[in-house]
């Protein structure tokens, strides 16, 4: 079968792989129909993510036809459509009762600090993801879930991962009715956690990220106000101006480990990796929110350490609430946003590309080429 | 509430998922009340273990399931293995893992040779959609780097020079 397969770091090409194997009774082979590039998976891609092994074929965002179950599966059958969200959950650890489904204590051998994720190096549990033909998805009765046929497959394959978590970021915040809510990033998932943020009563919505096309797309989209911090000397007192110098009520980092805008924090984390990739976004977001405010964290760092002013978190009472997204947890809601127009995923998406040209894929996203917002990549039994 | 709900009516579904009761522990934790039997749950079947895997030793095994491809192999399995010694909490675990990833890298293109394939460095990195969509930008990056090349080539040529005239 095809699947892209990562070469070090800014390379990955699609080579011919086996077929994947069911390796416990609760398994699931599935037909990909569609996969998307996660701004996440640059993380992987530009090498910032310990045990990203040669070899490994990222994707944690698909959707597919069930091809094969293991025995014990009794709620997909062959044939199913379903969306996988990212999270591997066992559903029957201490987390997973608690619908923690981003922290199951079964499904990652290699760390204990994350569950395991499709597609997302060894630190996530060493699976193959769904940037392939085929791919192997374990506990097929707890994650998968067959598509409403109302639902189309363009939304449902961006339910797997960046609705959800931009709607936790959001849902994190505790944005309260009038709130002032200041988005750092808007890349996907930030574009989305502003459309959310809407939802839970924020009162203004301001994005803030350097990409000219990307914040024309998410002024339109999630009717927010959306500002280049490039133009600006400094976008935290640009910030505490905008709120009558106060602060926002809430801000949510939606740029992780790959952040511009500050010259020490892109030397120290992105080209030395002396920390665990570029802190600018969350550095701006403590130093931004009101004394007492909440900052929520979706952006993804890797498993060191990062230069963020901690002192100020103490000094002025902030609330960090950060995790991967529950994916399971939150699809019913989310589904019925999406029927009833609330929500259009679909409407981000800017590229549909071959598997065959994954390489491409991933430089045209990394390098923001062609106002790229978001890739999917179509497999070719997808195609006929 | 109601007045701002009035003042957003242009936007579908303002408010709607607007909940007092969201404060900042809500939707991070669900009491199931049987917390304290976290080491007591039932652990879902094994998977069958047929390959090397590492497992943070923050943990007494292996979870019952596992991801099996690219199990550790060569220089940068040594590498692994040895920063698996070390906690998650410790940098003996992380750089080490940093550093095998990098071996890695150029055991992937040995084994590219090894098996008769040379891999097109250059369309891997996607060098196809620079040409597409940033030409401009390419050729700059392309001319800058054989600037730089020929400046060092010339500095290190001339240096041999002056030390053969010594």
């Amino acid at each position: 079968m095809l699947a892209m397969n990562y070469r070090g770091p800014f390379r990955v090409r699609v080579d011919h792989k086996p077929y994947p194997e069911l390796q416990h009774p609760n398994d699931a082979i599935v037909r990909v129909t569609r996969s998307c590039i996660c701004g996440s998976d640059l993380h992987l891609y530009h090498g910032l993510v310990p045990d990203t092994r040669v070899g490994t074929t990222f994707g944690h965002e698909f959707i597919g036809i069930v091809e094969e179950i293991g025995p014990s599966v009794q709620n997909l059958k062959v044939g199913d459509h379903v969306l996988v969200p990212f999270n591997i959950a066992c559903g029957s650890c201490p987390f997973c009762k608690q619908e923690l489904y981003g922290n199951c204590h079964e499904s990652n051998p290699e760390a204990t600090a994350v569950g395991g994720i499709f597609g997302y190096s060894h630190t996530a549990g060493g699976y193959d993801g769904g940037q392939a033909e085929y791919v192997r998805v374990p506990y097929a009765d707890v994650g998968p879930m067959v598509i409403p046929a109302d639902l189309h497959p363009d939304d449902a394959v961006l339910l797997t991962d960046v609705v959800p978590t931009g709607y936790q970021a959001a849902e994190m915040a505790g944005i309260k009715p009038g709130d002032t809510v200041v988005v750092f990033g808007a890349g996907p998932v930030g574009i989305m956690a502003a459309k959310c943020a809407w939802l839970f009563g924020a009162g203004r919505v301001i994005v803030i990220d350097h990409l000219e096309y990307r914040l024309d797309f998410v002024r339109t989209y999630a009717q927010c106000e959306a500002y280049n911090f490039r133009s600006m000397n400094d976008p935290v007192l640009f910030l505490k101006k905008a709120t009558d110098y106060f602060g926002a009520d809430v801000c949510i980092d939606a740029v992780g480990s790959d952040a511009a805008g500050s010259a020490l924090q892109t030397i120290t984390g992105r080209k030395l990796m002396l920390q665990a990739g570029s802190a600018t976004a969350l550095h701006w977001a403590i130093n931004s929110v009101k004394k007492g405010g909440i900052v929520s964290i979706v952006g993804v760092y890797g498993p060191t350490d990062n230069l963020i002013p901690i002192g100020n978190v103490v000094n002025k009472g902030i609330t960090i609430r950060a995790n991967q997204a529950s994916v399971k947890r939150l699809l019913p809601k989310l589904i019925d946003h999406v029927r009833s127009g609330r929500l259009d995923p679909k409407a981000i998406i800017t590229h549909r590309v071959p598997l065959e040209e994954v390489s491409d894929a991933y430089h045209i996203f990394s390098a923001k080429l062609d106002n790229c917002i978001k890739p999917i990549l179509i497999p070719p039994s997808a195609r006929v | 509430m109601e007045n701002l709900e009035s003042h957003y009516s242009h936007i579908n579904g303002w408010g709607i998922d607007a909940d007092p009761k969201n404060e900042p522990t809500y939707p991070m934790k669900k009491y199931t009340g049987d917390d304290y039997r976290r080491l007591n749950y039932q652990k879902p079947p094994q998977q069958p273990l047929h390959v090397e895997i590492l497992h943070s030793n923050e943990r007494p095994s292996v979870t019952a399931v596992f991801g099996t491809p690219n199990p550790p192999s060569g220089l940068s399995g040594i590498i692994r293995r040895y920063a698996f010694r070390f906690s998650e909490s410790e940098y003996g675990h992380w750089l080490p893992l940093l550093l095998a990833d990098r071996v890695n890298v150029v055991e992937g293109i040995i084994d590219d040779l090894k098996r008769g394939y040379v891999p097109n460095i250059f369309a891997e990195k996607g060098w196809n959609a620079e040409w597409k969509h940033n030409r401009k930008g390419l050729i700059t990056k392309l001319a800058i780097g054989a600037l730089v090349t020929t400046a060092v080539f010339t500095l290190v040529c001339r240096g041999r020079k002056k030390k053969h005239q010594v």
